[in-house]
């Protein structure tokens, strides 16, 4: 086995293991740590129903994205739901022992690669051209773009030009990870470039900005019901205090009658 | 000084290029040791200011998930950048909201996150030093926490969690904001933020009484302090003095007085509003609430109702039960007791405007429109109202029970241009614990945007009159109007126009 396939078959294991105890410990992090008052954001859902249905809405459709930028959403919404059919359309490569016939039905989303672009470029425009949006990027927020936009274009050149790269190598890479059955991977400059920054942005996931992916269902703002009236909301912390306090009743306070 | 210069309104309100460190400064004027000392703060910065700070940023984002989600999830997509009145008015970067959650996320990258620490350049992470300390006073004193940018983040961030976690990190090293900690001081003392000592407010209650029969021949009371009333009303202590406010105050005496529900205001308890939440301090929050609940328990009521306040509103309605078990579904001793006592039949606490309301739809007040015939009005949604509560318990409650009051007791009524009003309203620039003098240059600035719409509504509607159910927004409205060239009497309260036209019974029943 060659040097180079040693190093991307351990730096997929190593991804996938930061990606898996980083994002657990964040998970369990926010799970554990408590929401001591209600703060439910306008327009706010009164049944927990109304949450679902908004948390649902939010997460496929981006909901208030399009009420709050037109254009963002466009990008972002694109590529989103692009990334998603790509994952799909990969999971073909990965798929140990015989291949389930739902999967070779979809090779059409590999189109979904020009949404992509399109809204990564259309986002790196925004930061680079929106005074706004540039003043409050560093350069991670940068590089991240820039990362994906590799990804989608190597990968693009691969499916869509003339970019050679053995298909057999890469099925039997890629189910070699997963069934512990490792083989070579196709040495390709291109193809190193479509799978170092995905397994990069893998293990980095739990340690930067695309915490936005769990964050978005841990946000009290977002998940709550607003019955704060008829519900008592109470937290570990915050009842303890209760447990604390005697009010001494009828002391300062007997002018009326 | 732009302060006494009159603002020319653009016909349509840009987005203002940025213009670096327009607003920097020394922030309000801060406490001094007595003022931090009644608080439990210390009265200076401490020595070790940056490792206390450190340490309260990590039991802060272990106590309250949402600052710990907020600073891990910001993906910087920049859709808040112009969604806060105060970059609008003042185009300083740091008053965009990602920017004011950035001077406390940098922080917390640079000495929480594996990023921060190893490569703080790369992702903006930034050590807590002096200068940053700096730009944490002035900027998180330049946000009133309304939440407009928290309606229109695709993950839901809410600056304003931030900006109270920022002002309780530094209240805890000894920096503290003058105006908010004096009057907290004074609620913790007296029982309200003025300092209204209980023979003073009894004073004030028995010469209105005196003004409004003289007005109206009716013998409307403003009792005190009367055990066994059906309802303690809880309301802003300005309403007891300042202008427009009292107005609101005598309209709610005489929608009771129609309602022949007994009522009475608490000497000790004589505040609905709640500086803790300003400052972020959950215990001072809760004393606040506390007064009132032990208010409630004393004067044996069976319901309490809360006067016209916007971040009281929030604090009665989404924490009170929380804080003190005030509300339904509890079941420790004090829940219990409460709800006991209060009458279930009524939501607990209960909105003025729901009490009102209710009142009108069961046709139990009846108006005489045309004493409002000389108004158009329109109504400014207080943003801790509009973005954190609801009223009647029906979806956009809080939205349609103050309108329907206001038509029924005006014929003219006009909105504002809808993107400014509802959940997207746009603040009046002096909420949050900025409602002082010394932030005049920014509570100017910041009120642009509520005057832009203002101004438009006047040349399309014709409005001249200006409603609203917060303390705040009134004193602020009061003070910034004439800066942009509106008579400052255009603001009043929502019961004022109902105390306008409210066709009283002079027989007066006990």
């Amino acid at each position: 086995m060659s040097l180079i396939s040693i190093f991307f078959i351990l730096f997929f294991y190593f991804s996938v293991l930061v990606f898996i105890t980083g994002l657990s410990y964040k998970v369990v992090q926010y799970w554990n740590t408590p929401v001591p008052l209600k703060i439910p954001i306008a327009p706010a859902p009164l049944t927990k129903s109304g949450v679902f249905l908004r948390l649902t809405k939010e997460v496929f459709l981006f909901e208030t994205l399009f009420k709050s930028s037109k254009w963002t959403w466009l990008f972002g919404w694109s590529f989103h739901l692009a990334l998603v059919l790509l994952f799909f359309r990969h999971l073909v490569y990965f798929w140990p022992g015989e291949t389930p016939s739902i999967l070779l039905y979809t090779e059409p989303l590999k189109y979904a690669a020009y949404p992509l672009i399109f809204g990564l470029i259309g986002l790196l425009g925004r930061r680079i051209f929106v005074d706004r949006v540039r003043y409050i990027s560093a350069p991670s927020d940068y590089l991240m773009l820039l990362l994906i936009i590799l990804i989608g274009a190597s990968g693009m050149l691969m499916t869509f030009a003339n970019y050679y790269v053995d298909l057999g190598l890469v099925y039997n890479f890629a189910e070699g990870l997963i069934t512990f059955n490792w083989s070579e991977l196709p040495k390709e400059v291109i193809f190193l470039a479509h799978i170092f920054p995905v397994f990069f942005l893998i293990a980095i996931f739990p340690i930067s900005k695309l915490l936005h992916g769990p964050g978005i269902f841990f946000a009290p703002t977002l998940n709550q019901v607003d019955d704060a009236r008829k519900k008592r909301h109470t937290s570990n912390w915050a009842m303890q205090k209760e447990k604390n306090t005697k009010i001494d009743l009828e002391h300062n306070q007997d002018k009326g009658n | 000084m732009s302060t006494n210069s009159i603002e020319k309104l653009p016909t349509y309100l840009a987005i203002p290029p940025l213009k670096k460190d327009s607003m920097v400064g020394n922030g309000p004027f801060k406490a001094n040791i007595e003022i931090q000392k009644d608080l439990g703060f210390p009265g200076e910065k401490v020595d070790n200011w940056q490792q206390v700070a450190i340490n309260k940023i990590a039991e802060t984002k272990s106590k309250y998930r949402s600052v710990q989600v907020f600073l891990d999830s910001c993906m910087k997509c920049g859709v808040c950048t112009d969604k806060c009145h105060y970059y609008l008015g003042t185009a300083d970067p740091k008053n965009m909201p990602v920017a004011r959650q950035d001077l406390f996320r940098s922080v917390y990258r640079r000495h929480f996150t594996f990023a921060g620490k190893y490569f703080p350049k790369l992702v903006g992470a930034k050590d807590f030093d002096e200068d940053m300390l700096d730009d944490w006073y002035n900027y998180f004193h330049q946000c009133s926490q309304c939440r407009r940018c928290a309606v229109f983040c695709p993950i839901g961030i809410d600056t304003a969690e931030i900006s109270m976690a920022a002002r309780e990190i530094m209240n805890v090293i000894g920096v503290g904001q003058k105006y908010p900690n004096q009057i907290l001081g004074k609620i913790n003392k007296i029982g309200n933020n003025l300092g209204m000592p209980e023979p003073a407010l009894r004073d004030t209650l028995a010469d209105l009484e005196e003004e409004i029969e003289e007005e109206t021949g009716a013998s409307v009371k403003l009792p005190l302090d009367i055990k066994n009333s059906e309802v303690l009303m809880v309301t802003p202590s300005a309403d007891f003095f300042a202008e427009p406010h009292i107005d609101g105050l005598i309209g709610y005496a005489k929608v009771f007085h129609q309602s022949g529900v007994s009522w009475t205001l608490s000497s000790y308890a004589s505040e609905a509003a709640n500086f803790g939440m300003f400052i972020g301090n959950y215990d001072v929050m809760r004393q606040g609430a506390l007064r009132i609940r032990k208010a409630a328990l004393d004067l044996n009521v069976k319901r309490v109702v809360v006067g016209e306040c916007g971040h009281a509103w929030r604090v009665a309605y989404s924490f009170w039960n929380t804080l003190t078990g005030l509300g339904g579904g509890g079941s420790d001793e004090y829940s219990l007791k409460l709800q006991n006592q209060l009458d279930s039949n009524y939501p607990q606490p209960q909105h003025m405007i729901e009490f009102t309301y209710d009142l009108i739809q069961r046709d139990k007040l009846s108006f005489d429109k045309s004493k409002n015939d000389h108004r158009v009005v329109t109504f400014h949604d207080s943003c801790n109202v509009a973005r954190g509560s609801n009223m009647g318990d029906i979806e956009n409650g809080q939205f349609i029970l103050p309108r329907e009051v206001i038509k029924a007791a005006c014929n003219n009524f006009a909105d504002m241009h809808k993107s400014t009003i509802k959940s997207t309203t746009f603040c009046c620039g002096g909420g949050g614990g900025l409602l002082t003098d010394d932030l005049i240059d920014l509570r100017i600035k910041g009120a642009k945007p509520r005057m832009h719409a203002l101004k438009q509504s006047e040349q399309d509607n014709g409005v001249n009159t200006l409603a609203a159910i917060c303390a705040i927004c009134k004193s602020q409205f009061s003070k910034v109007l004439p800066n942009y060239d509106f008579d400052p009497y255009m603001i009043v309260s929502v019961h004022q126009l109902v105390s306008d036209a409210i066709i009283l019974t002079k027989d007066s029943e006990t």
